[in-house]
């Protein structure tokens, strides 16, 4: 626990990605295995399941300072990570001199999850009371999760490759899934041969950059497949061994959440990986995303819910073949495999191929992306046809080229200060439109889009203009104008403005626009419907 | 609800306030005191002011008058011309202003500053200014005032403020500097002009190197060695040959940070010191290399020590997170506790208190 809070803190006190990766470098090369493997896990992101909720934390947090449960939540909304607030609140170290390991710890925590509220109270704040105050900050991390320590997945991989010597891809595709630091070795994990011990493994995914530059800057439009950009949920699909794996990009286990792939562990021929957009599906088209969440939300998946949500994998690449990895062949090539593999006389009712679109020159694809929405889709993908498969989000081969985002101009009316780097800071902004009966409706919350010096001064100006607070909301007076970009609107009920909007974010401060000029919500209910 | 400030800037609050403040009304000048008529550390220009230090945020320009520590008005001086009008208090002497007793006592936080007493038939109250309870082995200590009534400043009145000791955190700095200067790199601390950079000029080991100055911490220095006061450290002159400076420390104010004078100090490591520094969010939306917690106000704990060394019943609390620190004297202390937003709650701001 010590070393490892000692990587903590000298990851946390440098901005330099060297300086970090050489730190991880280090702790590797002077830990034993278990304890390598359990740090690596938690860099990643691999962490235990939390034992206890917030509320109780807070509690036990609160009791152990001698501060009043108000006065803990008031200083928490401050600070704005939990941890670093329980850390910061509670009394110093009352029984110094005692070590832990990190698995022994993470093990202690993992098994909390079984034990009586009372228990797990009396596990954690001993250890609140054994720790230092740097411990206590990691230890409390473990226990709330999101153990982010300005470390990338990409930089972890980076160290690892360096400490084993291994090429980074590797190192890549070994950390994919869920392994457990408590069984694995450094042997097996990153070095065994696995066939037949690994078949959940999915590859890393390939992402692409958003087009930043003219279309012609990509060079002759034959050297490149087109495809549509579809709003769904990016998945792998892994059948080996008479078993399915279909994984999303967040590296979320998914197989059970979509049982309309279940007969591909049947129909597929073991040896099988494919990528592409998990998507739901009728009448030829896609239908819209809000569909997707109601069923990705469901815990039992009723009869109903999969009627009105049919599902299907549009795939658009092919990673594996014959149970052999073929990532390194040029697209065209995957592309034939795949189109082969669909294209069998027992079709696959639940996967379709992404569609190659064809256009006469650059001018055209402009024209398509412009109007993406009408074709139901996001935009355009661009692939180069003798691109290998590569890991991560790298420039050059592939890119996506988004149609424009939707737009509307709303009245900020609550601000909440943000977290992390924010903490302090009003970042987090409601925004509002007019309503039949000149009310201002909240009908978007947003906190990215604008720039360090426009957060600040709207900050301050926040501070100066506050009519009520709630908590750690403040209502301010209806003064500035934002314009809030949007990827898709649809009816809601659950919003006062009877709209829910996809990816909302500020595109800029409207400072020439006074709340008069604002739009309306009768303004997006029409273009609900002109999306129709 | 009591309001602090009303639109009319010269009459006083609501008239519950009248009543309640007998000695000293909230105002949009600022802190004022009818029966003496002064006002303390005002904002906007008045007749007569008691300033209790010299930061900008408290000692403002177009008094007709100041009243002061002598080492606070030499600060005025720098600051406001040398043709201001001031008068000097010692601490602990007093002076009386229609019938109201005036006298300063030391706050401890930065050179010259002062608490404000005062004294009117029988009651005492005492107006903090910024403090601490620490020593920073330069302004004098912090003494306890007792009286029947407290407004103090809250910037770090949160339990999640509990600093460490400036002497561990000291050595912390050094150490700093030593491992920069042995990796190659110069050392940048930034700390506010008056009160920070001379308690760090007088900690850092000159054994370890060089130390220089910002242009605006070279000039408090000037000021304060008219008044005794000797630091170490050197102008930074802009022509200064690169190879003087490696390995050195050079303090610098807050507002240097992201300036091109920095460049010309590559390569180096730079640090933030300030009570803030304690949030990690602070530190790394600065995009420092280091933070080190250093304050020259009072934290929680000191805030705490200090509302009780006073004795008062009543206290109304300003300059911070005067709601969550009046809720708590309240509820836990059982003290009658009010919340003063001076000036629109710009006390929030942690840029000014770096």
């Amino acid at each position: 626990m010590r070393r490892f809070t000692e990587l903590f803190v000298s990851i946390d006190q440098t901005t330099k990605t060297n300086a970090k990766v050489s730190a991880i470098v280090n702790y590797l090369a002077n830990s034993d295995d278990r304890s390598a493997l359990y740090a690596i896990a938690l860099l990643i992101g691999n962490r235990p399941r939390r034992p206890v909720k917030t509320a109780a934390l807070k509690a036990w947090a609160a009791s152990a300072a001698g501060i009043p449960d108000w006065l803990f939540e008031t200083s928490y909304h401050i600070v704005g990570d939990l941890a670093e607030a329980i850390a910061l609140a509670l009394p110093p170290q009352a029984e110094p001199g005692q070590a832990f390991t990190l698995p022994h710890v993470v093990n202690e925590l993992a098994n909390l999850l079984t034990r009586t509220d009372a228990e797990k109270k009396e596990t954690i704040t001993s250890y609140w009371r054994r720790l230092d105050p740097d411990e206590r900050f990691v230890f409390i991390k473990l226990i709330t999760g999101n153990f982010r320590m300005g470390v990338s997945r990409q930089l972890v991989i980076k160290a690892l490759a360096i400490h084993l010597g291994m090429d980074e891809a590797a190192v890549a595709h070994r950390l994919m899934g869920k392994w457990s630091p408590a069984t694995e070795t450094m042997a097996s994990l990153f070095s065994e041969n696995t066939l037949g011990e690994r078949d959940f493994q999915p590859y890393p995914f390939y992402l692409a950059y958003q087009l930043d530059a003219p279309p012609e800057s990509l060079g002759d439009i034959a050297d490149w497949y087109i495809e549509k950009k579809l709003d769904g949920i990016r998945g792998q699909l892994i059948v080996r061994n008479g078993r399915l794996f279909v994984w999303s990009r967040g590296e979320d286990l998914l197989t059970d959440k979509f049982p309309e792939f279940a007969p591909l562990t049947e129909s597929l021929p073991n040896g099988t990986v494919i990528d592409g957009e998990i998507i739901p599906w009728q009448d030829g088209r896609p239908l819209p995303f809000q569909v997707m969440q109601t069923r990705i939300g469901r815990k039992n998946l009723s009869p109903k819910s999969l009627s009105e949500a049919p599902l299907v994998m549009v795939c658009y690449d092919l990673l594996e073949w014959n149970g052999e990895d073929i990532r390194a062949k040029p697209m065209r090539d995957r592309r034939n495999l795949l189109q082969r593999l669909l294209s069998s006389p027992t079709p696959y009712p639940a996967l379709l191929l992404s569609e190659i679109m064809t256009f006469d020159g650059w001018r055209e694809v402009a024209d398509f992306r412009q109007r993406a929405r009408e074709s139901h889709c996001e935009g355009v993908m661009l692939k180069r046809k003798d691109s290998t498969y590569g890991s991560g989000r790298r420039r050059g081969n592939w890119w996506k080229w988004k149609t424009d985002p939707l737009t509307a101009d709303g009245v900020l009316i609550y601000a909440q200060s943000g977290h992390g780097r924010r903490a302090n800071l009003y970042t987090d902004y409601t925004f509002a439109v007019w309503d039949e009966e000149g009310v201002l409706v909240p009908f978007a919350k947003a906190y990215s889009g604008l720039t360090d010096k426009e957060i600040a001064e709207l900050d301050n100006w926040i501070k100066r203009h506050t009519l009520e607070r709630f908590g750690p909301v403040r209502s301010v007076t209806p003064r500035h104008v934002f314009e809030i970009a949007f990827e898709g609107i649809g009816e809601s009920s659950r919003h006062k403005s009877g709209v829910a909007l996809r990816f909302p974010r500020i595109l800029r401060w409207r400072r020439d626009k006074s709340p008069k000029d604002a739009n309306t919500k009768a303004d997006l209910l029409q273009l609900i419907e002109a999306l129709r | 609800m009591m309001r602090a400030v009303t639109d009319n800037i010269d009459k006083p609050t609501a008239t519950i306030f009248v009543y309640v403040l007998t000695m000293l009304q909230f105002t949009k000048r600022g802190i004022y005191c009818p029966q003496a008529d002064i006002y303390i550390d005002p904002w906007l220009p008045v007749d007569k002011a008691v300033i209790t230090h010299g930061h900008s945020d408290h000692a403002r320009w177009g008094m007709g008058s100041y009243l002061c520590h002598p080492h606070t008005a030499a600060i005025l001086r720098l600051r406001l011309g040398a043709a201001t009008s001031i008068q000097s208090l010692e601490y602990a002497e007093a002076t009386t202003v229609n019938g109201v007793r005036i006298s300063l006592h030391p706050a401890g936080h930065i050179i010259g500053s002062a608490q404000v007493r005062l004294e009117y038939g029988g009651e005492v109250w005492v107006v903090s200014g910024d403090y601490k309870l620490t020593h920073d082995g330069i302004s004098v200590p912090y003494e306890p005032v007792r009286c029947h009534t407290f407004v103090t400043e809250s910037t770090f009145a949160l339990p999640i403020y509990r600093f460490p000791e400036p002497a561990s955190v000291l050595l912390d700095v050094n150490h700093w500097w030593q491992q920069n200067a042995a990796a190659g790199f110069n050392t940048v601390l930034l700390a506010y002009a008056l009160g920070k950079s001379q308690v760090l000029l007088q900690h850092l080991g000159p054994a370890n190197g060089p130390v220089f100055l910002h242009g605006a911490v070279a000039n408090v220095n000037a000021t304060l060695a008219g008044i005794g006061y000797r630091f170490a450290g050197e102008y930074l002159a802009p022509d200064i040959d690169r190879m003087t400076i490696k390995g050195a420390v050079v303090v610098a104010p807050p507002s240097a940070l992201g300036s091109p004078w920095l460049k010309k100090l590559a390569p180096y490591r730079i640090a933030l010191c300030s009570g803030w520094m304690q949030l990690r969010g602070a530190r790394r939306r600065r995009g420092v290399d280091r933070g080190f917690v250093l304050s020259d106000h009072a934290d929680w704990n000191q805030l705490n020590r200090a509302v009780a060394a006073t004795g008062a019943e009543n206290v109304y609390v300003t300059h911070g997170y005067e709601g969550p620190f009046a809720r708590w004297l309240r509820e836990e202390k059982g003290l009658q506790a009010h919340e003063m937003h001076l000036q629109g709650g710009a006390s929030e701001l942690m840029e000014d208190d770096l």
